[in-house]
Parts: structure tokens; C-alpha cells; sequence
């Protein structure tokens, strides 16, 4: 069976979608023995990332076991994370 | 854990068993391919290096050049000069005879122009040809092999399924004592904390921090900075939403280990396991650069497709995505659109890459080499 969506790393708290995924779905990832389960609270494109726990404003969106960025509000599980709100750490002079 | 390859004198291991006709600039380069293509069993390079080098560039030039002629997949070189290079064969030679690497001599001035210059070849490399078909294959730890971890042409898929694949092959190899190198500093950008925080020591994380710094400064003294671009709108509409998710897509190809040393275009590490090599994201440039610094193999993830081998080593391809592996299957060694599918995951497609890169130590040929791809390009900043 395709999957839905793919965990990159064990530490991940988001997960990207394979293919084109619709609110209401529920989506298992796993990997070396670490599984998670989200259901999507909005549509997630081909590509786009999803939360698999409570990410909290100012805490970091991990992926491939690294912080992409921080929160720029709270976000649920299976809540769309893409840069409406969340942020890159880098090149920000301004803070 | 053991591969069959060759022992060199130089102290080099080898997983071919090339004899190599080398110009040591461009205007002998088809003196050096006439030389060749009479001599079954010799390899080439064309190249459009080895005069009006300065300085820095100069030496990269020379590090490179000396770094493929005293490869370990290189049983002896034919160094074919012009005449009046600023890199003759006497910049090389001291080194070669150091190292014990053999090698012969021709140039197009002093032997009788082209053709005097393609007979007197001939002859040398048919003898090279015959003295390397002695050496025989012998057991050899995979802690003395150097994988070179490539991607180029990527797509949405690069990050996902190709990349990470291929980190779980060099963490392999690594954990058997192996080392690992990736590169391209550019795709580096905004994992500067995060590779230094990977780094064995203060002054490899220093080395990261200076090498990313450098790589964007570069790209700023041609009037615009990267950072702006970084992700793209493409980039952005296709789900990425930082430079760090970009770029950790990127290095995630070298694996997750401790970063032990960062060397320069074409430098060998003297350090095993994962290494940076600070150097141009061009992919030709790159791969010879990665060979210059002692990579046996390199394994190159491509989304869009890349048809691309080198002369003297197997570069296996690795598709992101299954509609690429079906289009370029005759260029493809490893489909990872097969975890897109659910008829693979990334530790599936992990070991099988590994399986492959030890199968071509073996001798097992890449899909590059069986259909004659040779590409060669040596980096240099400019030619004045």
C-alpha cells in the first residue's frame, strides 16, 4: 500500500505528506520502531508538512532530528506547519 | 567486514584497476584521448586546467591533478604534456615518485608533434595495460574504502526518499570503519549549528562555520545574497519552509555521524569516518573533486535524472522517485521511489545502496560505466 506521509527521523515532530491528503484523514507513520499516529485537522498538500504532536508557540518544528524553525503560534496535531506559522532561526537581523 | 580490491604501492587501495593517460593541460587533452582510445583497457580525462592558474587556484589545480594520477583506482598514469603549460609534468612528478605511483612521460613538443606524440603513447600504455592485467583483486577491510555522497538535479522527493536513503549507506559504512565524504557548502546554508554541533572537535566546527561563512560570501561578490532565495517560491509551494529544511535535506545524504575533519576541493582527509569537503556544488566539478580526495565510489541521488559517471571510478545513481526510474532506467542503479510506492522504506533502500556500493568495490560495474561515461571537469575559479 502507498503510505500517506513519511517520518524522516525518530526525533520528527511533523511528517510530510507523499501524496495529496484531505482533512479528516488518519495517518500512521513509523520508522525503526518509533510509530505515530495523526488526524488531520485541515487539507495537507503533496510535500507539506504536518504536525504529529502539539507543537508550542516558540518551540521548534523538528525534522530530520533538527529544529527547521521555530512556532510562531501554537499549532495541534495534524495542523498544516509551513511558514505561515513557523519560522526559520537564520537570517533574521531584525530580532 | 571485507571487499576485493587492489593493493597499490603507494599504500592506496583501488576497487579498479585503470591505467590512466592524463594531459596536463587542455591543449594536449586530444592528444591524450588519440593516445587512449588505440588502447583498449586505458581510460582518459579532458580537461580545461593546467595553464594560466594563480594562486590558490593554481594549487587546487595541482592538488587535483595529482590527487586523480595517485588514485587508488589508478594502476599508472600517462602524463601527456604540451610543452609550455604552467603545470608541467615536473610540478607532478616529484610527488608521484614519492609516492610510488607509476607513470611515463610523453609530450606533443618534444615527440613529433601529434602523431609522433599518439605512437610514442601507444606503445608506453599497451605496456601499462599489459603490467596492470598482473595485479590480482586481494581481501581489504571496507575501513580503507571512501564513498562519495553526491545529489544533483534534485526534486521535492531528493529530501524525502533518495538522500536519507543514501545517509543510512554511509552510516553503514562508517560503523564498519569506513569513511563517508559529502560536500556542496552552498546547500549547507542556515545548518551551520547544526553540523557544528555534529563536529568531533572545536576547530571542525570552526572549520564548518568558516566554510559555510565563505561559501556565502562568494556567492554575495556576484552582487546577490543566496539567503533571499533560500527557500524558493517553488521551493515554498512545494512544502519547504526554511533554509534549514532545504539545506538538512541536502546533507542528510553524508548520514547522521560525527563530522571529523573539513578538507578543501580534491584534498584527502587524513581522518576516517564522515567528512565535509568544502567545494562547488557542480556536479561534474564535484565528483572529480570528491575522487581527487580519494573517493573509490560515489553514490548520486537525482530527482530530474543525470546521466553522469567519471573515468576512473563508478558513480551509482540513485532516482528519488519512481517516474524518474522508469523514464532513465538503463541510468539508473537504485530506485528510492520505491518508499513512495510502500514497496521499500528508507532502511530497505538504505541497505541496498550499501549492498551496491560493496558489490562495485567487488568489481560489479556501475550502470555509468557499462554505458562509457567518463565525464572529468576540474574546478578552478579563473583562468587569466
Amino acid at each position: 500500500m502507498k503510505p500517506k506521509a513519511i517520518l524522516i527521523d525518530t526525533k520528527d515532530n511533523v511528517a510530510t505528506a507523499f501524496q495529496d491528503l484531505s482533512k479528516g484523514d488518519t495517518v500512521t507513520v513509523s520508522l525503526e520502531g518509533r510509530e505515530a499516529t495523526a488526524t488531520l485537522v485541515q487539507d495537507i498538500p503533496f510535500g507539506h508538512k504536518f504536525a504529529l504532536s502539539p507543537i508550542g508557540m516558540h518551540e521548534p518544528v523538528i525534522k530530520y532530528g533538527e529544529p527547521i524553525g521555530l512556532a510562531t503560534q501554537a499549532i495541534d496535531a495534524g495542523q498544516h506547519v509551513h511558514v505561515h506559522n513557523m519560522e526559520s532561526q537564520k537570517g533574521r537581523g531584525d530580532k | 567486514m571485507e571487499f576485493q580490491g587492489y593493493r597499490r604501492k603507494t599504500g592506496k587501495v583501488g576497487i579498479r584497476n585503470h591505467v590512466l593517460v592524463f594531459p596536463t593541460v587542455v591543449c594536449s587533452s586530444e592528444v591524450a584521448r588519440m593516445i587512449s582510445e588505440k588502447v583498449p583497457g586505458s581510460v582518459y580525462a579532458i580537461h580545461g586546467g593546467g595553464c594560466g592558474h594563480v594562486g590558490e587556484d593554481k594549487e587546487q589545480v595541482i592538488r587535483t591533478m595529482l590527487g586523480i594520477c595517485s588514485h587508488g583506482n589508478v594502476a599508472s598514469v600517462l602524463l601527456v604534456a604540451n610543452g609550455c603549460e604552467a603545470i608541467p609534468p615536473e610540478t607532478l612528478i616529484p610527488d608521484l615518485e614519492k609516492m610510488g605511483q607509476p607513470y611515463d612521460v610523453v609530450s606533443v613538443q618534444e615527440d613529433g608533434g601529434t602523431p609522433g606524440c599518439v605512437e610514442k603513447g601507444v606503445k608506453i600504455v599497451q605496456k601499462m595495460v599489459e603490467e596492470a592485467g598482473k595485479l590480482k583483486r586481494e581481501a581489504i577491510p571496507l575501513s580503507e574504502l571512501i564513498l562519495g555522497c553526491e545529489c544533483g538535479g534534485s526534486d521535492a522527493f531528493s529530501g524525502l526518499t533518495a538522500n536519507p536513503s543514501l545517509g543510512i549507506a554511509a552510516d553503514k559504512l562508517i560503523a564498519d570503519g569506513g569513511t563517508a565524504i559529502f560536500s556542496e557548502t552552498t546547500e549547507m546554508l542556515g545548518c551551520e549549528k547544526i553540523l557544528a554541533r555534529r563536529a568531533v572537535d572545536d576547530k571542525v566546527a570552526q572549520d564548518i562555520y568558516d566554510a559555510i561563512a565563505n561559501a556565502e560570501k562568494t556567492a554575495m561578490s556576484g552582487g546577490v545574497d543566496i539567503r533571499g532565495t533560500q527557500p524558493s517560491p517553488g521551493n515554498i509551494k512545494g512544502g519547504l519552509s526554511s533554509i534549514e529544511e532545504k539545506s538538512l535535506g541536502c546533507i542528510r545524504k553524508g548520514g547522521n555521524t560525527t563530522i571529523m575533519q573539513v578538507v578543501k576541493y580534491a584534498e584527502h582527509p587524513v581522518r576516517k569516518g564522515l567528512i565535509i569537503m568544502d567545494a562547488t556544488a557542480a556536479d561534474v566539478m564535484n565528483d572529480t573533486g570528491l575522487l581527487a580526495a580519494g573517493c573509490h565510489v560515489i553514490v548520486f541521488t537525482t530527482g530530474r535524472g543525470t546521466p553522469v559517471g567519471a573515468n576512473i571510478a563508478p558513480v551509482l545513481k540513485v532516482s528519488t522517485n519512481s517516474v524518474l526510474y522508469n523514464k532513465m532506467t538503463p541510468n539508473m542503479d537504485v530506485n528510492a521511489g520505491v518508499i513512495v510506492d510502500g514497496e521499500g522504506t528508507l532502511e530497505t533502500v538504505g541497505q541496498e545502496i550499501f549492498d551496491k556500493v560493496v558489490a562495485c568495490a567487488n568489481g560489479e560495474m556501475s550502470k555509468a560505466e557499462a554505458l562509457g561515461h567518463r565525464e572529468f571537469d576540474i574546478h578552478f575559479r579563473m583562468i587569466i
